[in-house]
């Protein structure tokens, strides 16, 4: 049991106050529903920047990629790498103009100017749905977490209050601290809060992995350390079966790097909306650019802790023997049983209902990865440092809600309340839905948990699960914006039945197909078993794909069998009927492609030599 | 917006240098605290780091702020000076 001392919760509550603070101090900023919930378009580059990035690493993503590190090795930073860079630089060259200058204060609402008002409301429909989603996961993650920490108990033993209480508590604090620096402060609260929570991720994090690495021998010793395949980014990769994450190079380079990374990267509201409420289109193009930076060396936090998390020894009960004077004295560390029957420093699976090892299907315990970073942060951290890591820990979890319910209030007021409940809405009026949409959101959110609780026990991790609701709904949508964007032929009703043929194809792909060593339910094969792919990853990979290219054939043939609108009507929608933004007098390394083409020469060399 | 985030960032920064920084320096030498991180005082090494990020955030934010007022001071003072006053 983790003893948290003073210090530790000095610093914890430290982080609060400020996050608290903050949202605070920007309250009489909040006149209007722009300045609430589009944060009055009035943010400098680096902040949005540092939001951008952090919009991706809420605490599914921190505590799920550790767990993918600790699964699958090195080549999990293929989500970091391949699946990020590329559609970051894509986002802030080619879309960002389009969002910004088209003057759209949402996605949806940009597909209502490109397309017409049934795809708006589709999408801002299924936007609505997997924010509130992604949310609840967020808030079941680190309720767990605090559980499995035991941060609480404390606390909980001091009041005579019941243990199992410590989950709903987690939550329910964490829910109403982000509500009080959303309603006070808004958009601009959260992309505060969340520049704040990517820089305590980096302050509580390097010390444990440079700690790690030390304990290691370096980058040298951890390799030797590691089973042979969990120490290459890219080995095997041709073949399905010959990588730890089951997935061929097809399936990695159409599914991940495309379809999922543009879906997250460029398409995903809850990421763009910090880039659009950048101060000028200028820096709303340097926004992803700048993020990007960052973003290169992220699998060192994230990825990095779940190889050391499997490289230390598996704790065992042992007993010293040792004699002072006449006596002998025997001292017995007991271990517990999931940590003994897990390796290194990630334990089994323990079932919440019987207190037993949850068995795979070949009688192995499952392993709990989820656990990994946080075990790391307990193994290397000492009190005070501690109190750091678990401050950026309830930080990712913190911003990861605020992304969701910020995009959630957006999407609600602005495309499903003003033009479809109470048209023409006052200013004003919208600022108190988007407040009451904000906690309506977050009590979904909190109702997901609980539900998200009741069905984890039968899912490999957190992100597992986020990863295919995503390849089911937000797949499809890259495929509409992508043809929205860069092809002045698509209409409305091809956009329409493309998303509608997407999310169809989506959920026909799962119910047909089943990853290895599951069972028919959640994992897919509810209609029937034609196909078995070797992981739950592999499987996710390609219903992404089979959602977008089911949209992007649909789109296309609906399109040519109905009217396109005229070009003058698409200026500023479409990249080829868009004027170049102006470069200025600017030299041509200080240009937006220059910075993109510095970041791509990185990324290819990073790839290289963790080949 | 009124608040520079350069001022929250620095101050949390520099408060939490401070609290590592004079803890470690309170428990130095004590080897049972400091096991776990190979023998390091991790507290002592980390704490200064945060410490000088957090006061390079504030002094950036107040340089800023100076800039600020004299661009918006300035215009007044040569009206003023024209004026005789």
């Amino acid at each position: 049991m983790p003893i948290l001392t003073a210090v530790d919760w000095l610093i914890l509550l430290l982080y609060l106050a400020f996050a608290l603070g903050i949202g605070y101090s920007l309250r009489a900023s909040m006149k209007t529903g722009r300045d609430f919930l589009l944060a009055g378009r009035a943010l400098p580059a680096w902040i949005c920047a540092l939001a951008f990035i952090a919009a991706g690493l809420g605490a599914p993503e921190v505590i799920g990629m550790g767990a993918w590190g600790a699964r699958y090795g090195l080549e999990a930073a293929q989500f970091c790498g391949i699946g990020a860079i590329p559609a970051m630089l894509f986002a802030g060259i080619f879309m960002m103009p389009l969002y910004y200058g088209s003057g759209a204060r949402s996605l949806p609402e940009f597909l209502g100017l490109r397309f017409d008002g049934k795809t708006r409301a589709l999408n801002a429909c299924a936007l609505a749905l997997m924010t509130i989603f992604s949310s609840g996961i967020s808030l079941y993650a680190m309720g767990r977490v605090i559980q499995a920490l035991r941060i609480f108990d404390r606390l909980f033993l001091a009041f005579g209050w019941d243990l199992r209480g410590v989950f709903s508590f987690s939550i329910l604090l964490s829910a109403a601290v982000v509500l009080a620096y959303i309603l006070c402060g808004g958009l601009t609260g959260a992309i505060y809060n969340q520049a704040m929570q990517f820089l305590l991720l980096v302050a509580g994090f390097l010390p444990m992995v440079l700690l790690g690495l030390r304990n290691m021998g370096g980058w040298s010793g951890l390799k030797a350390a590691l089973p042979e395949a969990h120490r290459h980014l890219w080995k095997g990769v041709a073949q399905a079966g010959s990588n730890p994450m089951g997935i061929e190079i097809a399936g990695l380079g159409l599914g991940l790097g495309v379809v999922l990374g543009c879906s997250f990267w460029c398409t995903d509201f809850r990421v763009i909306q910090t880039a659009m409420a950048a101060k000028d289109l200028g820096s709303a193009r340097r926004v992803p650019l700048l993020a990007a930076i960052p973003g290169l060396f992220l699998p060192f936090l994230v990825i990095l802790p779940g190889l050391l998390a499997i490289s230390l020894p598996t704790p065992r009960t042992t007993t010293v023997t040792r004699m002072e004077g006449e006596a002998i004295i025997r001292i017995t560390t007991v271990a517990r049983p999931e940590a003994e029957a897990g390796l290194g420093v990630v334990p089994a699976k323990v079932d919440q209902g019987t207190g037993k090892l949850v068995l795979d299907s070949s009688g192995q315990p499952m392993l709990d990865y989820d656990m990994a970073t946080p075990n790391l942060l307990l193994h290397y951290l000492p009190t005070g440092l501690l109190g750091l890591g678990l401050a950026a820990l309830v930080a990712c979890l913190m911003s990861g809600l605020a992304a969701s319910a910020t995009a959630f209030n957006t999407v609600f007021t602005y495309d499903l309340y003003q033009p479809y409940l109470r048209k023409g809405a006052s200013d004003l009026h919208c600022l108190a839905v988007g407040r009451w949409a904000a906690a309506g959101g977050v009590l979904l959110s909190i109702g997901v948990a609980y539900a998200v609780a009741g069905f984890n026990s039968g899912f490999s991790g957190i992100l597992d699960a986020l990863l295919l609701a995503f390849s089911i709904v937000n797949a499809p949508l890259a495929a509409t914006f992508l043809l929205g964007m860069f092809w002045k032929r698509a209409t409305g009703h091809g956009a329409f039945s493309g998303l509608i043929a997407g999310i169809g194809a989506a959920l026909a792909h799962h119910g047909l197909t089943l990853p290895a060593d599951t069972q028919i339910g959640f994992h897919g094969g509810w209609m029937t078993v034609l196909h078995r792919y070797p992981s739950q990853m592999e499987q996710s990979f390609w219903t992404a794909i089979f959602a977008f290219s089911a949209n992007l054939a649909v789109t296309v043939l609906v399109s040519y069998c109905t009217r396109a609108r005229s070009e003058p009507e698409l200026a500023g929608l479409v990249y080829s009927l868009t004027p170049r933004p102006e470069r200025g007098d600017r030299v041509w390394w200080k240009r937006p492609e220059a910075l993109a083409a510095a970041i791509l020469l990185g990324a290819a060399a990073l790839n290289i030599f963790f080949a | 917006m009124n608040l520079d985030l350069r001022i929250p960032i620095g101050s949390i920064f520099t408060l939490i240098g401070m609290i590592l920084a004079a803890f470690g320096a309170a428990t130095n030498g004590k080897e049972v605290l400091y096991a776990g991180s190979l023998g390091m005082n991790a507290n002592l090494d980390w704490g200064p780091v945060l410490l000088a990020f957090g006061l390079a955030m504030l002094f950036l934010a107040r340089r800023s702020h100076k800039q600020l007022e004299k661009t918006t001071a300035k215009p007044v003072k040569k009206r003023d000076a024209r004026r005789g006053r």
